[in-house]
């Protein structure tokens, strides 16, 4: 009998009685302000965030900051924003992607109670991009966010790509890389980026890549 | 390594030596469950999420073998390889031949507490090839080659300036430097250099949904992702328990996992992994090592539930004060002394008594499991099966004829009263009262309560 077989028949055995599997119907937290309660939550784990009227004014914005302004290498899949040095598609090694210093990439949804939010590697040709750049910026638009968890998997579950859950990689993104390992003192920038900005911008055009 | 029958009490007695040390570790572990506290609060919603978070592992469990089939069926649809592992010998061999396989030598993996169980990194490194924990708390434990001594906080029991030590040797930072930025930053370029030379990576799981064949895995600083990005082999290795049926269920979990653990919202990443990276494998290794044997017994079962938050450590008056590694297993505090004697009772037999009943535990678990009820029903299945300590058993032998026996009681109390206060020092506090080892008895007062309230009772009102 092989191994499969053998622990799939003991806890077929073990099994106790049928449990029925619970609704989750809540009631769960939504926020009058979710924006703000965003806001609060991303800046408490070391995150920016600022809502914006459009593309320039992120330009705006990235051009006050020396992180972007000093950066040498940059990567954006968002097109009008930044100025991209590399083409991410062009490369074929992402070991390649080591020395890059900002990546400007969208996000496809918020979630105000834990300020994380969705990003898809859909289009994206390497998924390290996320973790190995210096400095990691996503920007979504403004009508992109829900109140908690619940909403936001309905959400990606019923989004139009149908992609969620059903194949590839994506994650939630709060906050820059950080680590509390030495003596429960946060540390900003453990393996991945060192800051984390989220621009959410009202002009809806800004948001696929 | 220290030796397995040593004990509790005597592993926690070496701790619990530096005073100053154990007020600290005390104190770390008490701003951790402090923060808990503060983020369980912040959702009116805590209670009930707890409810339904409980009942969906309950679910699970009981049709835990339909569940695994069809995760292993939608992870195949994905162009994942499954593989079945009974225990930790079998898992190490999956693991090692895929490595093989692919000509890997330099592996990095991320916390996984189930690598742990199996000592997946000893193996791997007797057979030639590099592991290097990329988790900065895991790191620093895997650099003193000890175990980590907490499942979510590794390094929990180490001061900075142990880590600077640590680190000026082997890292080459500066001589006595002990800021958590500066050495973390000296990991960090480390470690890149780790993740870029890496031909594989190892993660654990945190949750497998069954409908998609997916897998959750969380961290706060990106080390699973990293090490799994840049490499086109990826091996999760994950237990048979952490299975949840659907996509909504993440939600439910989700949102208890990082305020349980650290006091967090969530954590950094919560990164979904459906099928192998472009162009690369996937390998999950799915263990049972004693789990079903759990399920069986009924009264232990809920104790699978548990989703390795680490609450039910940091709430632990004695897991605070007695440090994780005087449990001298792999999940130690109120869960690990549950699941521990369920895979050895004999050589765990005393972790169930390393608990003072106050529910703290049962109180703070996500899941509900109640931690408590079950050391004590394990506390009497020790009993029941005679692997209690020789004085142990005498004594409570000879308490349960006392006690049964009104005559016998009194005139022992009499005697007691009388003798106690008369008895020198070096007697009274003799080997034999190990309660004494720590404590001052109380003053003995002349008369029993028994006698006042027969005084009282006989004078006419």
């Amino acid at each position: 009998m092989t191994s499969r077989d053998d622990i799939l028949r003991l806890v077929r055995e073990s099994s106790p009685e049928r449990v029925d599997l619970p609704t989750l119907d809540g009631p769960w937290i939504e926020y009058g302000d979710p924006r703000a309660q965003f806001t609060a939550c991303m800046e408490a784990v070391g995150g920016r965030v600022a809502f914006l009227r459009g593309l320039d004014e992120v330009n705006a914005e990235m051009g006050k900051r020396p992180e972007y302004t000093d950066a040498v290498k940059v990567v954006s899949t968002v097109s009008g924003v930044g100025r991209s040095a590399v083409d991410c598609d062009l490369i074929q090694d992402p070991h390649e992607l080591e020395d890059i210093d900002v990546a400007i990439l969208p996000g496809k949804l918020a979630v105000a109670e834990n300020a994380a939010v969705w990003v898809q590697a859909e289009g994206l040709k390497h998924r390290a991009l996320y973790f190995i750049c210096q400095h990691l910026v996503l920007i979504l638009p403004a009508n992109r966010m829900v109140d908690n968890m619940h909403q936001a998997y309905e959400e990606l579950d019923a989004s139009s790509s149908g992609a969620f859950g059903r194949r590839g990689f994506g994650l939630f993104i709060s906050g820059p890389s950080k680590t509390a390992d030495i003596e429960q003192s946060l540390v900003i920038g453990a393996h991945g980026p060192r800051s984390l900005s989220v621009f959410f911008v009202d002009d809806d055009s800004s948001s696929e890549p | 390594m220290t030796h397995p029958m040593r004990t509790h009490p005597d592993k926690a007695a070496e701790f619990i030596a530096d005073a100053e040390r154990t007020r600290w570790h005390d104190q770390a572990l008490w701003f951790v469950r402090a923060k808990r506290d503060k983020a369980a609060h912040s959702l009116p919603e805590w209670e009930h999420l707890r409810e339904v978070a409980s009942r969906i592992k309950d679910h699970t469990m009981s049709r835990l073998a339909d569940y695994l089939e069809e995760f292993e069926r939608n992870l195949r649809g994905l162009g994942a390889h499954v593989h079945w592992a009974r225990d930790p010998r079998e898992h190490n061999e999956i693991v090692l031949g895929i490595l093989q396989k692919h000509g890997a030598r330099n592996i990095v993996k991320s916390k996984s507490m189930l690598t742990e169980e199996c000592h997946l990194n000893p193996f791997l490194e007797s057979q030639g090839l590099a592991v290097v924990d990329t988790d900065l708390g895991e790191r620093i434990v895997q650099l003193r080659r000890e175990a980590p001594s907490h499942i979510v906080l590794p390094a929990i029991h180490i001061k900075k300036e142990e880590v600077g030590d640590l680190f000026h040797r082997h890292l080459g930072t500066a001589a006595g430097a002990t800021d958590p930025q500066y050495l973390t930053e000296a990991a960090r370029r480390d470690l890149r250099e780790k993740f870029m030379t890496a031909d594989a990576g190892i993660t654990g799981v945190n949750f497998a949904v069954a409908e998609t064949g997916g897998l959750v895995v969380c961290t706060n600083e990106g080390n699973a992702d990293l090490g799994v990005s840049l490499p086109k082999l990826h091996i999760a290795c994950m237990g048979i328990e952490k299975m949840i049926p659907r996509v909504q269920d993440l939600g439910v979990f989700l949102r208890l996992l990082a305020r349980s653990a650290t006091g967090q919202p969530i954590t950094t990443y919560t990164s979904h992994f459906h099928g192998p990276i472009a162009g690369g494998e996937l390998h999950v290794v799915l263990l049972d090592n004693g789990r079903s044997d759990v399920l069986r017994e009924g009264d232990f079962r809920r104790s699978l539930n548990c989703i390795r938050c680490g609450a039910c450590m940091n709430t632990c008056p004695v897991y605070r004060r007695s440090g994780g590694h005087s449990y001298g297993v792999t999940v130690p505090g109120p869960i690990g002394s549950i699941l521990a004697p369920s895979r050895d009772p004999r050589r765990h037999s005393s972790l169930p008594y390393a608990c003072s009943l106050c529910g703290s535990c049962t109180d703070v678990c996500p899941v509900k499991i109640d931690l408590h009820n079950q050391l004590l029903t394990w506390r009497r299945e020790i009993a029941r099966r005679k692997l209690l300590p020789v004085s142990k058993r005498v004594g409570m032998k000879l308490a349960g004829v006392v006690l049964r026996n009104t005559w016998l009681y009194s005139m022992l109390g009499k005697l007691f009263r009388r003798a106690v206060p008369r008895l020198p020092r070096f007697l009274l506090y003799s080997r034999l009262n190990v309660w004494g080892r720590q404590r001052e008895l109380p003053p003995v007062p002349r008369r029993s309560f028994r006698e006042i309230y027969g005084d009282r009772h006989d004078k006419p009102r």
